[in-house]
C-alpha cells in the first residue's frame, strides 16, 4: 500500500464508470443523463493517461486519444443541448418518458 | 504511506464522492455543481499524474465550458429549485445491482492481471513534442485524425445551430 501502481488508478476510473452507468439507468431527465455521459467519458480517459503513464512511458498515444476524446466529447454535448432545447420547446418537457413518438 | 500516496487517495475520495452525489442529488442544479467537482478533481488527478497539459485542457474545456453549457441548459428549461421525482424503487434496485455486480466483474478482471513490465523510458510530457507529433505527417504523426476531429467539430457546429434555430411561422416567411 506504499505505492501507488496501476491497479489502484483502474479502480478509481472503474468506478466512475459504473456510477455513471448507475446514473444512466436511474435518472430519467436528458440533462443528468447527459451529465452521466460525461462522467464515463472522463473516467475513460483516466484508462488512457494511466496506461500510457504506466506501462508506454516513452510514447504519448495516450495523451493523443484523451484530446481526441474530450474534443468529441465537447462536439457531443453541445449537439445533445441544442436538441434537449429543441425538445423543451416542442414538448414543454425534457423528460425521455414525455418524447415517446420515435418509439414506434 | 507518503505524502503522493495520501494526496492520491484524498483525490480518489474527491472524484468519487462527488460522482455518487451527482448522480443521486434529487435537485438537477446541484447535480451540476457536484458534477464540476468531479471534473475538477479529474484535473486534479492529471496534476497528480504530470500530466499538466491534460490538466489545463480537462480544466478549460470540460470546467470552462461543458459545465457552463450544461448549467445555462438547466435555466433554459427547469425550474432549478424543483426537485425531481424520485426514480422507481425497482429500477433503482435492479440498477445499483447491475452495476455492484459489473464493477466486481471488472474489478476481479483488473486485480488478478498480471500487467506488463513498463516499457523503457521517463514519462515526460512536452507541450512541443505534443504539437509536432499532433501535426506531424510520417509515422505515429497524428495529422489525419486532427484534421478529421477538426471537420466533425465544424460538423457538429453548423448542426448545433440548424438544430436550435427556431422555425419562424409561416406567415413570417411569405409577408418579409
Amino acid at each position: 500500500m506504499n505505492e501507488i501502481t496501476i491497479t489502484h488508478i483502474l479502480f478509481v476510473s472503474t468506478a466512475l464508470f459504473f456510477i455513471g452507468m448507475y446514473g444512466l439507468f436511474t435518472r430519467r431527465n436528458m440533462i443528468t443523463m447527459l451529465m452521466a455521459v460525461e462522467l464515463i467519458l472522463n473516467s475513460v480517459n483516466i484508462n488512457f493517461v494511466a496506461f500510457n503513464k504506466y506501462l508506454y512511458p516513452g510514447k504519448l498515444d495516450g495523451v493523443f486519444f484523451t484530446i481526441f476524446v474530450v474534443t468529441i466529447a465537447a462536439a457531443e454535448a453541445a449537439v445533445a443541448i441544442a436538441i434537449i432545447i429543441n425538445l423543451y420547446r416542442s414538448h414543454q418537457s425534457i423528460d425521455v418518458e414525455d418524447a415517446g413518438e420515435m418509439k414506434y | 504511506m507518503n505524502a503522493s500516496v495520501i494526496i492520491f487517495y484524498i483525490i480518489s475520495a474527491l472524484i468519487l464522492g462527488a460522482g455518487i452525489l451527482a448522480v443521486t442529488t434529487r435537485k438537477i442544479f446541484r447535480a451540476a455543481i457536484f458534477l464540476l467537482l468531479s471534473l475538477v478533481g479529474i484535473a486534479a488527478l492529471y496534476f497528480w499524474m504530470e500530466v499538466e497539459f491534460i490538466a489545463a485542457v480537462q480544466i478549460i474545456i470540460y470546467v470552462g465550458g461543458i459545465v457552463v453549457l450544461i448549467i445555462f441548459s438547466i435555466f433554459l428549461t427547469q425550474k432549478s429549485g424543483d426537485e425531481m421525482p424520485k426514480p422507481l424503487r425497482n429500477r433503482s434496485v435492479f440498477s445499483a445491482l447491475s452495476v455492484l455486480f459489473g464493477f466486481a466483474f471488472t474489478y476481479n478482471l483488473i486485480r488478478t492481471n498480471r500487467f506488463a513490465e513498463s516499457s523503457p523510458g521517463t514519462f515526460q510530457v512536452k507541450v512541443s513534442d505534443i504539437g509536432t507529433q499532433m501535426l506531424s505527417t510520417k509515422e505515429h504523426g497524428y495529422v489525419l485524425p486532427f484534421e478529421v476531429v477538426s471537420i466533425l467539430l465544424l460538423a457538429a457546429m453548423i448542426g448545433c445551430i440548424v438544430i436550435a434555430m427556431k422555425s419562424k411561422p409561416a406567415q413570417a416567411i411569405t409577408e418579409s
